[in-house]
């Protein structure tokens, strides 16, 4: 365990590394990319502030007002069912929408329970290992004009659902013991 | 999506929360979420600007090259029928690293000039093909090696240890693709059949 726990904190530092000594033996102008690089970073958060931006305040709404507690209670005797905390449900449902909406919901979801919770971190988890299915299908199908997409969709939402309930469920507990023995 | 999605949330939240007495908290919280979202975009503004520039080193090196190389046998069993068209396994590969190291806006574009290439291939051109399809399952499970949105939201809300979630993240990335893989490698056997038995009876 305590090894795994030093993988995930070297991870970014051995890419990091890895990739500057590339760029070195291969005698690139190392620094000069780099910044080239950032400056392409901040146009494409400066993109994203009015989308999350019109999200957060959505997110916030819809907590504020009560609407996500409701949601939450409603479909609670269902994840109750597979174990899995219906806190974290909204998210998993809105994750293969929306990228943005997400990023606020699971921002929202961090803060109300506490980032380093245990809903907190399956909140991560979930941001972290999936994609926006829908948005993903839609843009590479209609770009080449492609109408009928058989069975693709239901492929994808297997691993939506693998993901989610596999994770909430089986792998939660494994995680537990993985966070708890290292704090 | 995003236009139904978002008056439809605003819209039910205040109807509720109007309903239940909610106001003072509604008007609170909206100009908390509008704060909040700023200080996200800072904590995003240093790691997005971050890994950038890293990545744009990456894509400067033969570190993608490699990489291609490397996913080379995945490529073959995932896209049995692409075994001859070297340049759309390129493309491929190319698109899959771009996904990997985490570059969205390079990984995108890629992606598109591979279903274009699929595209000139394909006999039915309102129809998918099983190589499209497997591709684009593959695209929508995020193989991303490093998740930095993840990592600048909890830095941004002053997590612990914010890398903390990099391994968990593996497994859970890694159960997915292999279920989306098997999944819709079954499809893609069930849907060959289907058509064989329509010709058999014809």
């Amino acid at each position: 365990m305590k090894f795994l726990n030093y993988l995930s904190s070297a991870a970014i530092p051995i890419v990091m590394s890895i990739i500057i000594v590339y760029g070195l033996l291969e005698k690139n102008n190392v620094y000069d990319t780099f910044v080239e690089g950032a400056k392409e970073g901040l146009e494409i958060v400066v993109k994203l502030f009015p989308t999350l931006l019109g999200l957060f305040i959505a997110i916030g709404a819809l907590r504020s007002s009560g609407v996500l507690d409701l949601l939450v209670k409603i479909i609670s005797p269902i994840t109750n069912l597979f174990s899995i905390p219906s806190e974290i449900m909204p998210l998993a449902i809105i994750r293969p929408i929306s990228g943005s909406a997400s990023t606020a919901l699971a921002t929202d979801i961090m803060t109300t329970f506490g980032v380093d919770s245990k809903i907190g971190l399956i909140a991560s988890t979930i941001m972290g290992s999936t994609e926006t299915t829908f948005y993903t299908i839609a843009i590479y199908t209609s770009c080449v004009g492609i109408k009928k997409i058989k069975y693709v969709l239901a492929a994808a939402l297997i691993g939506d659902l693998v993901r989610n309930v596999d994770f909430c469920s089986n792998l939660r507990i494994f995680v537990v013991k993985f966070f708890l023995t290292n704090q | 999506m995003l236009n139904i999605i978002w008056p439809v949330f605003i819209l039910i939240s205040f109807a509720y929360g109007i309903l239940n007495g909610n106001v003072d908290k509604i008007n609170q919280s909206i100009f908390e979420s509008a704060s909040s979202s700023v200080q996200l975009c800072i904590t995003f503004f240093g790691t997005i600007c971050l890994w950038n520039g890293i990545m744009k080193i990456a894509q400067k090196t033969s570190v993608i090259v490699k990489l291609t190389k490397i996913l080379k046998p995945l490529i073959n069993f995932l896209f049995p029928e692409c075994k001859e068209q070297e340049n759309i396994k390129q493309e491929i590969s190319m698109n899959m690293v771009a996904n990997i190291l985490g570059l969205g806006n390079a990984a995108t574009p890629l992606g598109l000039k591979v279903m274009k290439s699929l595209q000139k291939e394909n006999t039915k051109k309102d129809t998918i093909t099983s190589t499209m399809a497997m591709f684009i399952v593959i695209n929508t499970a995020s193989l991303q090696l490093i998740p930095t949105t993840v990592i600048a939201i909890r830095s941004s809300l002053n997590s612990a240890n914010p890398t903390k979630i990099i391994f968990p993240v593996w497994i859970a990335t890694l159960c997915a693709a292999v279920a989306v893989v098997i999944s819709t490698k079954i499809f893609i056997y069930l849907d060959k059949n289907k058509y064989k038995t329509i010709r058999r009876k014809r």
